[in-house]
């Protein structure tokens, strides 16, 4: 090819070789040290600011995870959006006037777009004004918002350390129960006795009905999503079955609900001037366990492990960490806060246990944390605004006639929409990197 | 046939990981194609196979303009790619292997096996790359695979076959072999593109070489006539120190003793038998072999990973069997394990994290169950100029560290500490030049600290250059070690299972 010594200076009949390449045979350098140096902290910098890296020998629960958690913010925000959006399209759909004036459409098509933006308006009006306007509203918002940072707390504690606690309805259920169980089967205590212990009692129910998942996926490799759905079943059942027993059930009564907490362990209102308003202390619990709940992730020993864990198992194993232990901490931390969730509405709303009183709110729990992407403090606003979605669906329903079921129907959009990120992608057009959306989609193939 | 790459550009974003690249490979050419990890080969390759698309440029083959939507018109004009990570079904025979997407059936869509066998067989004779047609893949040596790799591309016509580095799995003898039949398929006529980040190959096989670096091309070289160390200075763009500086050992007292030890498999099948090993202060032991010969079970037994069936290993005295990792680890034994990025690093946490990996609740890093954010960043700025890990900030995610610069941050986690023993398990697998030479000075620089050190590598040269004494490991039990200097080609044969008494002409020694 060459009869030179090294490789050649670059000849116009070769295009694209670079002219300012000298030849290293020379002992030239073609770039100096420093400048090299640059370079590899520019690239670093660039492949940083890239989306989060899913890597394709994780197992599917990290690539899950990751996929879940790894959103950025922007998207997150625009899967509610998108969410509201397509909720609208429900509303408008839903009103009479409006399908009415869809079968003369194309007469008139300007009465259907009227009628829909109308419906839209007012119901989306209602809601905002149920759940933000006033003081009635705010106080409704925090009162729903409070199980839902706990439950928020349950799923992202373990989301963190890789798990998908599907689990908080049942532990929610368990921390009810024992709350409740304590809060009228012991009478004659002080409060500042009464209500601690009882809640206390709630904290470690959820947690021991947290840690049977997390032993069991520690020592035998059940997969918690299973075995945390069949302890869900279990546990409604059995607390529907106990409520009915004497243990629980009024004795004035034949249906099944359970007798009333003691006074002195029910939280009080933090408004007790106003009995209308029933925000309660349930709320400061709450804020006080999501502050402990940030230690522990974000700031402690016990974090460090539970995160390493939750990214890369194998390099947490081979750093001396306990995959084991750290998956049974953070299943047990999670069913606490879902303990702890159940108790505050006991103790803090209900008062007395029902069938059915967890209502879904431990499975409201993952659409929580998948909003608050597995952060602590995320995870405390979107247990807020889901609050406020609640009680303002509530308004919805009074004011406007429109289902409160459409609450129920946007959360739903925005899970589905966090879970694909692709497609919030798509809708807005945000660039993302094919090199990882190729590996994110092969490895949800392979 | 003849390839013509024009101005390919690759953008993602916030990179350009091809700038303008131009490459023409001859009909009937071994073309290399060298360059440091990241520097464009893979995404360059990936374009050429249809798996990702070229933002801008064009390229012709035998001068006709080719648009690759995916692999499927790649191999349609005739384009052949042998990943490094093979594609094979493990449990499925050679030859459905090799016919698998484009095989015959008969009435009612049965397979022709008899028809695929008789193919495959007769290709295989063809191309002299013999196989059992009717062999299960998962039966066969990683070279043999290899060769399935190779006949599944040539099956499919083939005329232009691209290798992503082929020979990272192979004895150095199945190298010659694989060699030998790229040259059979040259012969013919057809192109071959040979990615390789070792230098010596490039220079046994190619009949050119095309240097990328950062995205473009930097020059195209004759490898007759260009020495490895112009290769390498071309490869990372300043000049590079390939030998290692390296004063005789002088060995101190034993410190990992190992004594017949068995290792075994989850199914009780032992992976490691009988091995008897001694490593004193302040010398450098390698064990080479090829990969899947119980170096890793190995490795993770004497540090703690695994559980030990039989025999003994202790460390300055200290038992391992019974230990915990972390006890083994926090007592004095640093490892970098083979696969960084699986095992090494946590890629999503801060490069600052990463290097307090395995001191995440020791003093001063942490204090009452509560991290020391402080002290953890105070460390990682000195380790990371100490080391010369070049990171934007200690807060980097790792994961977007280049490969080298991965690898320095673990190195720099475990160096960086007073150890009895470190055991570095391919130290220098997927780094760049500039790094393997930055990694060779620090593992000479801790044997002259005094620290005993057991080198697992594959790559016979990196062996060569650093140990002390060389031991080498087939099918689960370990031969030697052997005093250096050792020849490479003894070595070599070795690591194919040949008896050392034949290929040294005398007993095992070196024992001391």
């Amino acid at each position: 090819m060459s009869d030179e010594q090294g490789p050649r200076e670059p000849t116009p009949e070769e295009p694209g070789h670079p002219p300012d390449v000298p030849s290293p045979g020379d002992g030239a350098v073609a770039v100096s040290e420093e400048e090299l140096a640059q370079a590899e902290i520019e690239a670093a910098k660039e492949r940083e600011e890239e989306a989060a890296g899913v890597t394709l020998d994780a197992t599917f629960s990290q690539r899950l995870v990751a996929a879940l958690t790894g959103t950025s913010v922007v998207v997150t925000v625009l899967a509610f959006v998108s969410a509201l959006v397509i909720g609208a399209f429900i509303i408008a759909l839903s009103e009479d006037a409006v399908r009415e004036s869809l079968g003369y459409f194309f007469a008139r098509p300007t009465d259907a777009v009227q009628a829909s933006l109308e419906a839209v308006g007012s119901a989306y009006l209602a809601l905002l004004q149920g759940s933000l306007v006033g003081i009635p509203q705010l106080s409704e918002t925090l009162v729903s918002a409070t199980p839902l940072i706990l439950t928020g707390l349950a799923v992202a504690v373990p989301l963190r350390a890789g798990l998908f606690n599907i689990g908080a309805e049942g532990q929610f259920v368990a921390g009810g129960m024992v709350a409740g169980l304590i809060g009228f089967a012991l009478t004659g205590l002080p409060m500042l006795v009464h209500l601690p212990l009882a809640l206390l009692a709630g904290i470690i129910a959820g947690g021991i009905y947290g840690w049977i998942p997390g032993v069991l996926k520690a020592r035998t490799g059940a997969h918690e999503v299973i075995s945390t759905i069949m302890l869900n079943n279990i546990g409604l059942l059995v607390s529907g079955y106990l409520i009915s027993t004497t243990l629980f059930r009024r004795p004035d009564r034949a249906d099944p609900i359970s007798r009333s907490v003691e006074e002195s362990a029910r939280f009080p209102r933090l408004v007790w001037w106003e009995p209308s308003l029933r925000v309660n202390a349930s709320l400061l619990v709450a804020l006080a366990l999501a502050v402990a709940i940030f230690w522990l992730v974000e700031r402690s020993t016990r974090g460090f492990e539970l995160n390493a864990v939750g990214m890369n198992p194998r390099a947490a194993t081979a750093a001396g960490m306990s995959p084991g232990n750290t998956v049974i901490l953070a299943m047990t931390t999670g069913g606490a806060m879902a303990g702890a969730a159940g108790a505050a509405v006991i103790l803090g709303l209900q008062y007395r246990l029902t069938i059915g009183f967890s209502a879904g709110l431990g499975f409201d729990g993952i659409t929580v944390a998948l909003l608050g992407r597995g952060r602590i403090g995320g995870t405390v606003a979107a247990g807020i605004l889901i609050g406020a979605l609640k009680a303002g669906g509530r308004n919805m329903q009074a004011q406007t006639g429109t289902s409160l079921e459409l609450a129920l129907v946007i959360q739903a959009l925005i899970i589905v929409f966090i879970a694909a990120p692709g497609l919030v992608r798509a809708i807005f057009r945000i660039k993302a990197d094919d090199l990882q959306t190729a590996q994110v989609s092969k490895g949800w193939g392979g | 046939m003849r390839l013509e790459l024009k101005g390919i550009t690759k953008r993602f974003p916030g990179v350009v990981a091809n700038d303008r690249v131009d490459l023409v490979v001859e009909s009937g050419e071994v073309h290399g194609l060298l360059g440091e990890n990241g520097a464009g080969k893979s995404t360059l390759m990936n374009i050429l196979y249809g798996l990702y698309g070229a933002d801008e440029g064009e390229i012709l083959v035998d001068g006709q303009r080719l648009e690759l939507e995916d692999p499927g018109d790649a191999i349609d004009a005739g384009i052949g790619m042998v990943h490094q990570h093979f594609m094979l079904v493990p449990v499925f025979t050679v030859a459905e292997n090799i016919v698998l997407g484009v095989e015959h059936t008969q009435r009612l869509g049965k397979l022709d096996r008899e028809r695929a066998s008789a193919e495959v067989a007769a290709l295989a004779e063809r191309s002299g790359l013999p196989v059992d047609p009717d062999a299960k893949v998962e039966d066969l040596p990683v070279g043999i695979q290899q060769r399935v790799e190779i006949l599944k591309a040539l099956y499919r016509d083939a005329r232009l076959l691209i290798l992503d580095e082929p020979t990272a799995v192979l004895t150095p003898q199945e190298a010659d072999d694989l060699f030998e039949a790229i040259r059979a398929f040259t012969d013919e006529g057809r192109s071959v593109i040979f990615i390789s980040h070792k230098l010596r190959e490039h220079r046994a096989i190619a009949d050119r070489i095309s240097v990328l670096r950062r995205g473009r091309i930097v020059g195209t070289a004759d490898p007759r006539t260009t020495s490895e160390q112009e290769l390498a200075n071309l490869m990372v763009g300043r000049p590079v120190e390939l030998s290692v500086q390296r004063p005789p050992a002088t060995p101190g007292p034993a410190v990992l003793q190992v004594r017949g030890l068995r290792v075994e498999d989850a199914l009780g099948a032992p992976v490691v038998e009988d091995v008897d090993l001694t490593i004193n202060a302040a010398e450098i032991v390698a064990v080479a072999g090829v990969e899947g010969n119980g170096q890793t079970p190995l490795v993770r037994a004497v540090t703690g990973l695994q559980a030990i069936a039989d025999g003994e290993v202790t460390i300055a005295g200290r038992p391992v069997n019974g230990a915990t990792r972390k006890e083994v680890l926090r007592d004095g034994t640093g490892h970098v394990p083979e696969d960084r990025s699986s095992d090494g690093l946590v890629a999503d946490f801060s490069v600052a994290e990463n290097l307090i990996l395995n001191l995440w609740d020791a003093e001063p890093f942490a204090r009452k169950g509560t991290l020391q954010f402080a002290a953890i960043n105070d460390h990682a700025r000195e380790l990371v100029s100490a080391y010369d890990i070049r990171t934007p900030s200690v807060a980097t995610t790792a994961g977007s560290l280049s490969g080298g610069n991965q690898q320095k941050v673990v190195v720099a986690r475990e160096f960086d500490r007073p150890i009895d023993l470190l055991v570095a398990s391919q130290p220098t697998r997927g780094v760049d030049v500039g790094s393997i030479e930055y990694i060779h000075t620090q593992l000479v620089a801790k044997r002259d600290e005094g620290t005993a050190v057991l080198l697992v590598s594959s790559e016979l040269d990196e062996v060569l250059a650093l140990a002390d004494r060389v031991a080498v490991m087939f099918h689960g039990r370990l031969v030697g070690p052997f005093d250096t200097p050792i020849s490479k080609e003894a070595v070599g044969r070795m690591m194919a299972g040949a008896d050392p008494e034949e290929v040294l002409g005398t007993a095992p020694g070196g024992q001391p």
